[in-house]
């Protein structure tokens, strides 16, 4: 199998894999990286969001070979170290979580509308398409504007 | 965690075992004869080792709270962290709390279902930690020498008169040696609470946000990943496999036929997902072959009894209602981890029902139930998903089969299209109105029969009520089917139709579909007689509670204000679980083909809310799941096969689709904390209804509405 190079999370990676595996089943089978959660496989329900090269996208549809020479953050990235970013402090202070399994993905996308667009709208909050199944989306939408300042 | 012996660990063995007068009332509060509902008679099940809960101290000063329930999201083990912690007077961030494994010995009282948790846990829980402290305060006053009496105690800390001071950690050996306890072991009263009551964000909070929170195939080292091939249609069977091109991919470990398909273990779930596709498997299709939404839908109907009463007044008003099938659709699909050794096994799965799991994987894989482990593991949501365990025991086999420890994955589409799920069901309803007035009432329900073969059934029986029926749905429908308002003589019915899918109980179980029923032909009722909708509820509720809460979300929501044509506000109550609720939401039907809810008000009294900030979390997202079932999210049934596969047609609702603006009042304690979780869901769901058909002038009368 072939041998493909990326930064995660600020470090350089090397993995062996198949080109077309997802980048999910990498991360999370070979890499042992499991913040980014499995809910759909398809690109649906977004529970895997992650950064590539700063924009949010969905490793379960995306294979490995296409992440090669690019940057991939996952939620183990988010923070410096001890010190939260500033979305996941407003969940904190929200309250947001209840089962927890989309938040990872819920944070990373809330992180890279605010990177695009630092002042979101009701509207453009509307835009983030993560589901949650434990219905946290008043409080998500409260921690962006809360994120936002 | 590490933890240097000995130390205090208080197991109480039984109410008369050192607690004190006070303590043994709480915890004999319910009996035969005060069983009025589902949570009294669970309650009362669970009694006989209500008292075996554990709670550690260590010398490192933690405080360590075994709970036997699950945590998917309702927050119970922040709930129990508080309530613990209340009583020992101990820190908040000092407490750990820890998912009990299975214990047989619990019997009846490790079910996390029908929103008993905390009605059960309240009373011995506080025992348990009073009992804690009281030790504590014991070994102190040996220490200091002084009347135990003298001491006071404040987070984790012991305080003598003179200044002297003793952490809990420090005194956790010597009052492990403590037989009698100087200082009675009671609660607080109430008045004294600091904690309990106070809105407080959940302990798992951190873990969640930087992703280090561990479900079960995120555990380390946790075997090899797994997926099964299922027959196209619910209740299918493999009649033929060819492995050989799926076992010669890449990373594949093992083949394994088990009943319900064909595993396929492999290095990575990419290499076993790749490799089941490369099976080639003929399948019959089973019993439901031939079976579809219209002829479901036929033989419900067709099953559902007639009105037995003569019309007892001068009008009536008689609907029919019938609802979709709906998966729970848990975030987190079913997952468990298992190693099966020749003469023991050890699972990791998020079970509700721990025992029975344990038990029933034990069975299918040959072992005595005493040589199988079982882990309950956070999962992420349930909504009455993970009371069964069908993963569990699949995992245990396919473990068996290949001989190496498992991680075995439903996908997506495997959980919508075999999971359980709430039964599609029918009903006919009449009122009939004499002089302005409701002189009777009849509802029939008609659904397939809900499965409750985890334990609940048992519970039920031990706690007096086989003879009840001899079908444990009706002793559930019985239990927890009410009509909260005096009009005239109600009759309510149950009809099982039996047909072979996997059913479950879903949040409030046939509350979801009855209560809501009931609350949208209150509606009717009024629309009928020409009365105000919350009018009509205010003058012929009988709880003042209920007619507290109703009048909370009437004013805050500014019930009857001036809306533009095409949107309205609508109304709904709900009393379950020694609970009371109601929602008012405001909807906008201009855009028929996406009608939104643009606010929700809700007014709640749970009795006494341990943490009213996750109460409101779960009201608010019960609100999402009302607005779900009842605008868009269900199933359809070709030829025996679920049509949906993911959140892309199976439509929970997203962002977009839910309220900006969601208020959630919670009333003032008026006693011991009543359930939660599931009390939401029959007001939402009704209050969304009423809301369409005030914007629309059409009364819904199929759900999802989007059809």
């Amino acid at each position: 199998m072939p041998s493909f190079t990326f930064t995660l999370n600020g470090v350089s990676t090397t993995v062996t894999a198949a080109a077309e595996e997802p980048l999910l089943w990498v991360l999370r089978d070979r890499l042992g990286v499991t913040g980014p959660k499995y809910g759909c496989g398809v690109g649906v329900c977004k529970a895997c969001t992650s950064h590539l090269d700063g924009v949010a996208f969905n490793p379960c549809i995306t294979p490995v070979a296409e992440c090669a020479g690019r940057a991939v953050t996952t939620i183990e990235g988010l923070a410096a170290g001890d010190d939260l970013h500033p979305v996941q402090q407003a969940w904190i202070d929200e309250d947001v979580a209840q089962c927890g399994f989309c938040q990872p993905g819920q944070i990373m996308a809330a992180a890279a509308l605010l990177a695009a667009n630092p002042h979101p709208t009701d509207a453009d909050i509307d835009g983030i398409d993560n589901v949650c199944r434990c219905g946290t989306y008043v409080r998500i939408r409260a921690a962006i504007h809360r994120a936002a300042g | 965690m590490a933890v240097a012996a000995p130390v205090l660990t208080v197991v109480v063995r039984s109410v008369d075992d050192g607690l004190g007068p006070n303590a043994s009332a709480a915890g004999a509060s319910v009996g035969v004869s005060d069983v009025v509902d589902l949570t009294d008679a669970l309650t009362l099940a669970a009694l006989p080792t209500a008292y075996l809960l554990k709670i550690e101290v260590t010398s490192e000063d933690r405080v360590v709270v075994h709970v036997p329930r699950a945590e998917v999201g309702q927050g119970i083990t922040t709930t129990m962290a508080i309530v613990a912690a209340e009583e020992l007077d101990a820190r908040l961030d000092g407490v750990d709390v820890v998912l009990d494994d299975a214990r047989a010995e619990l019997v009846w009282n490790q079910l996390t279902g029908a929103s008993n948790s905390v009605h059960a846990l309240y009373p011995p829980m506080r025992a348990v930690a009073a009992a804690t402290r009281a030790r504590l305060v014991t070994a102190a006053a040996q220490r200091f020498g002084v009347d135990a009496s003298t001491l006071t105690t404040a987070d984790s800390v012991v305080h003598a008169p003179d200044g002297r001071t003793a952490t809990y950690g420090s005194l956790s050996a010597a009052a492990a040696r403590v037989a009698v306890p100087a200082v009675a072991p009671t609660p607080k009263d109430p008045s004294r609470f600091t904690l309990i009551g106070v809105p407080t964000t959940r302990l798992d909070a951190r873990d969640i946000v930087t992703g280090r929170a561990e479900y079960a195939l995120d555990l380390p080292g946790a075997g090899a990943p797994t997926v099964v091939a299922r027959a196209p249609t619910i209740g299918g069977s493999v009649l033929t496999v060819d492995d050989a091109a799926a076992r010669a991919m890449p990373g594949v470990l093992g083949v394994a036929r088990i009943p319900s398909g064909v595993a396929v273990a492999a290095t990575t779930f990419g290499e076993a997902l790749a490799a089941r596709d490369a099976l080639r498997i003929t399948w019959d299709p089973g019993p439901n072959a031939g079976l579809s939404d219209s002829q479901i839908r036929s033989k419900l109907r067709d099953a559902t009894p007639g009105f037995a009463l003569p019309p007892l007044g001068t009008a009536s008003v008689a609907r029919e209602f019938a609802f979709a099938f709906a998966p729970h659709a848990p975030l987190e699909v079913n997952t468990c981890v298992a190693d099966v050794r020749r003469d023991s096994a050890e699972l990791w799965y998020g079970a509700k029902s721990p025992i029975v799991a344990a038990q029933e994987v034990a069975a299918a894989i040959g072992l005595p139930s005493e040589k199988v482990t079982l882990h309950v593991v956070r999962a992420g949501g349930s909504f009455g998903h993970r009371l069964f365990f069908d993963p569990a025991i699949e995992a245990a086999l396919v473990s068996q089969a290949l001989g190496r420890p498992v991680r075995l994955m439903w996908t997506r589409n495997d959980d919508v299209r075999h999971g359980r799920m709430r039964p599609a069901s029918y009903h006919k309803v009449r009122a009939t109105l004499l002089l302005g007035a409701v002189s009777g009432y009849e509802h029939h329900m008609a659904t397939l029969p809900v499965d409750f073969s985890h334990g609940l059934g048992e519970a039920l029986s031990a706690a007096g009520f086989g003879a009840l029926s001899p079908a444990v749905t009706q002793s559930v429908f019985a239990l927890s089917q009410n009509v909260p308002y005096g009009i005239g003589a109600a009759v309510q019915t149950l009809t099982d139709v039996p047909l072979a899918f996997p059913t479950g109980s879903w949040r409030s179980i046939y509350s979801g579909q009855a209560a809501t029923v009931n609350e949208i032909m209150v509606d009717e009722i009024a629309r009928a007689l020409r009365t105000d909708p919350v009018a009509f509820r205010r003058a012929r509720l009988t709880s003042a509670r209920t007619r507290a809460v109703l009048d909370q979300v009437a004013s805050v929501g500014r019930w009857g204000r001036s809306m533009a044509p095409g949107t309205a506000q609508g109304v709904a109550i709900h009393e379950e679980y020694k609970s009371v609720v109601a929602y008012l939401v405001e909807i906008d039907c201009r855009s028929p083909q996406a009608p939104r809810v643009t606010k929700g008000v809700c007014a709640v009294d749970v009795g006494r809310a341990v943490n009213p900030r996750g109460l409101a979390a779960q009201m608010q997202g019960v609100l999402i799941d009302g607005l779900s079932m009842t605008l868009h999210a269900g199933l359809h049934i070709d030829n025996g096969a679920v049509r949906e596969g993911s959140y892309s047609d199976y439509r929970f609702a997203r962002m977009a689709d839910s309220p900006p603006d969601v208020q959630v009042i919670v009333m003032p304690p008026t006693g011991d904390p009543g359930g939660a979780g599931e009390l939401g869901f029959p007001a939402a769901a009704a209050a969304v209804a009423n809301a369409y058909a005030r914007a629309t002038g059409t009364t819904p009368t199929s759900f999802p509405i989007a059809g």
